[in-house]
């Protein structure tokens, strides 16, 4: 089901840009796209290189109706705000020594080697980032048929007595960082853990905060927010659309907005 | 996903390459301080087995209890079966009991299917008669794909192990007891399903009559297939179900279709050598061969855990299948 995915996704782009865009900015993004699944080093250049304001709807694979997709961060924007995170983190942990940062399956992986990344070219050094899988943790598991699992990698490092930082790309009802707080304490001790995301949409279901915010963005019940990212969906992007009338069926979308 | 696991040919590939998938991050579990997760918490398995077992009972029992779920064992000696209890009022009183899933190994081929008709439940075959067992072919292959997996479609060549690949071309032989042998007969499903190419060799009366219709190809020269082989599995010569004589002696089969060391010398370099267990150490596979690098033989026992967690955890994990 992943292979397919960025394969379909690719027949979409050529398409897409047909309908709207300036040919100079779609050309570039139709064309490798199409040839290859690794189409996110094209994808994710293009958002960067177009002017913001018209490009980013012809790059729309997951909700081709355009006119229900709104665009609330662009490329750049999601870079200043990890930017930010990544200062922060260094601030409240003194240089980030001691600290882990450990990714939420799908999209909190890249964001937390975006974020490793960020502050070693601050700091100089490198900080262990991983993955955390909380499929086997969640509440909701009965409530759906069973899902394929997550990677879980831990740095070698391990946790204990680590300063662990949990990083995902939305926060909601608050309930994936509950489960993910329990699979922690299978894995050993932090001394302390800390919560990262790139949007906070509000609407908790449980006494759960984070620490570090991209955005804060208050939303309706009745919105689905999606987190793009390039290593994932080819573009950086995050958007805010209206609930489909059927829930999404696919393994791959179903975590993203919760 | 399929709401029973009875045979292997009712497993998709991609069926088949999701149970393997998770397997691969359930068999981390067995490496962390805490050896158990949460999702089971409140189900209940029984394990209902009418034949004698070690590794596949205790296989289950752990898998289960790794995944926190409440296990029931149940076996026919000392239990109201031996007073004459047919199996459709022992399955009735079980999934009264609120048993969420049947674990059955029966000596009658069918038992888990006819179950599977009788209880709301999840019914997992651990063995049938001479029919299938599933788990069996599922923890040889993701053993196989351990050791051999590659990345679907025009890789890097034999060799490379690569997470999550497919066994496709792959070339694996099966030997000796085909007839009496519920994991030749689900193994040869799953791997082709997988893409392998299997080879049977066994002699002509330890062959099924109808293994013309399987899908894997048919020699009686063990040393004129080992050459050409990747992977090698032995079947055990089950004397328990032989009522008539299969070969002139033990001697003799053991002379023919035994895998000592000579003809392990005669395997590829990167070959492997597995057995499903228990082994006749010195008829179908020689102790220093059983006991050599090449063999997975242990491994297979520690992967069974893995698989059988990724089983249950997809057939019960989720929502109850409806209608």
């Amino acid at each position: 089901m992943r292979a397919a995915d960025p394969a379909g996704r690719g027949a979409a782009h050529p398409g897409a840009a047909n309908t709207g865009a300036t040919p100079g900015a779609a050309s570039p993004s139709a064309t490798p796209g199409a040839a290859s699944p690794g189409a996110a080093s094209p994808g994710a250049a293009s958002p960067g290189a177009a002017s913001p304001s018209a490009h980013p709807r012809a790059a729309g694979p997951v909700h081709p109706p355009a006119a229900d997709r709104k665009v609330v961060l662009e490329a750049a924007e999601i870079r200043r705000a990890l930017t930010r995170i990544a200062h922060e983190i260094l601030e409240r942990t003194d240089g980030a020594a001691g600290v882990v940062l450990l990714g939420i399956p799908t999209r909190g992986v890249p964001l937390a080697a975006r974020l490793s990344e960020r502050i070693e070219q601050v700091e100089g050094q490198a900080v262990p980032h991983g993955s955390l899988d909380v499929t086997m943790y969640r509440d909701d598991l009965r409530l759906r048929p069973a899902r394929a699992l997550g990677h879980t990698d831990v740095p070698a490092t391990g946790i204990d007595g680590a300063e662990v930082v949990l990083v995902d790309d939305v926060l909601y009802s608050g309930r994936t960082v509950r489960a993910a707080l329990d699979a922690l304490n299978d894995l050993g001790r932090p001394r302390a853990v800390q919560l990262a995301v790139l949007i906070d949409r509000g609407h908790r279901e449980l006494p759960i905060r984070a620490d570090y915010v991209g955005k804060n963005l208050p939303t309706s019940t009745q919105e689905v927010v999606r987190v793009l990212l390039s290593e994932v969906d080819g573009e950086d992007a995050v958007i805010l659309g209206r609930a489909a009338p059927a829930p999404p069926a696919g393994p791959a979308s179903a975590g993203a907005g919760q | 996903m399929i709401r029973h696991l009875i045979s292997a040919a009712d497993l998709t590939r991609d069926d088949a390459l999701l149970i393997l998938d998770t397997a691969d991050e359930l068999a981390r579990v067995s490496d962390r301080p805490i050896k158990k997760l949460p999702t089971l918490r409140g189900r209940t398995v029984v394990n209902l087995f009418f034949e004698d077992s070690t590794r596949t009972r205790i296989s289950f029992e752990a898998a289960a209890k790794r995944l926190s779920a409440d296990v029931i064992n149940f076996s026919a000696k000392g239990s109201s079966v031996a007073k004459g209890e047919s199996l459709k009022d022992t399955a009735l009183t079980l999934e009264a009991m609120g048993a969420d899933a049947v674990v059955i190994r029966h000596s009658a081929s069918g038992a888990p299917a006819r179950l599977a008709g009788w209880v709301h439940g999840t019914v997992v075959n651990a063995g049938d008669g001479a029919h299938e067992h599933p788990t069996q072919a599922l923890l040889d292959a993701f053993t196989i794909r351990r050791k051999f997996g590659r990345a679907a479609g025009p890789g890097p060549g034999r060799g490379g192990s690569v997470p999550g690949g497919t066994l496709d071309g792959l070339r694996v032989t099966i030997v000796g007891d085909v007839l009496h042998s519920r994991v030749a007969r689900s193994n040869v499903e799953l791997l082709h399903t997988l893409g392998a190419e299997v080879t049977l060799v066994a002699p002509p009366t330890l062959l099924p009559l109808a293994v013309g219709a399987w899908p894997a190809t048919v020699s009686y020269d063990l040393d004129a297939a080992l050459p050409k082989t990747d992977v090698v599995m032995m079947l055990r010569v089950q004397q328990e179900r032989m009522n008539a004589a299969y070969f002139p002696s033990v001697r003799e089969y053991s002379r023919r279709y035994g895998l000592d060391a000579a003809r392990m010398a005669q395997l590829p370099e990167q070959a492997i050598v597995m057995h499903p267990g228990p082994m006749n150490r010195g008829v179908e596979i020689a102790a220093e061969v059983a006991d050599s690098a090449r063999s997975t033989i242990v491994e297979q026992v520690a992967n069974g855990v893995s698989v059988r967690m990724a089983v249950l955890y997809l057939l019960l994990g989720g929502a109850e299948a409806q209608s």
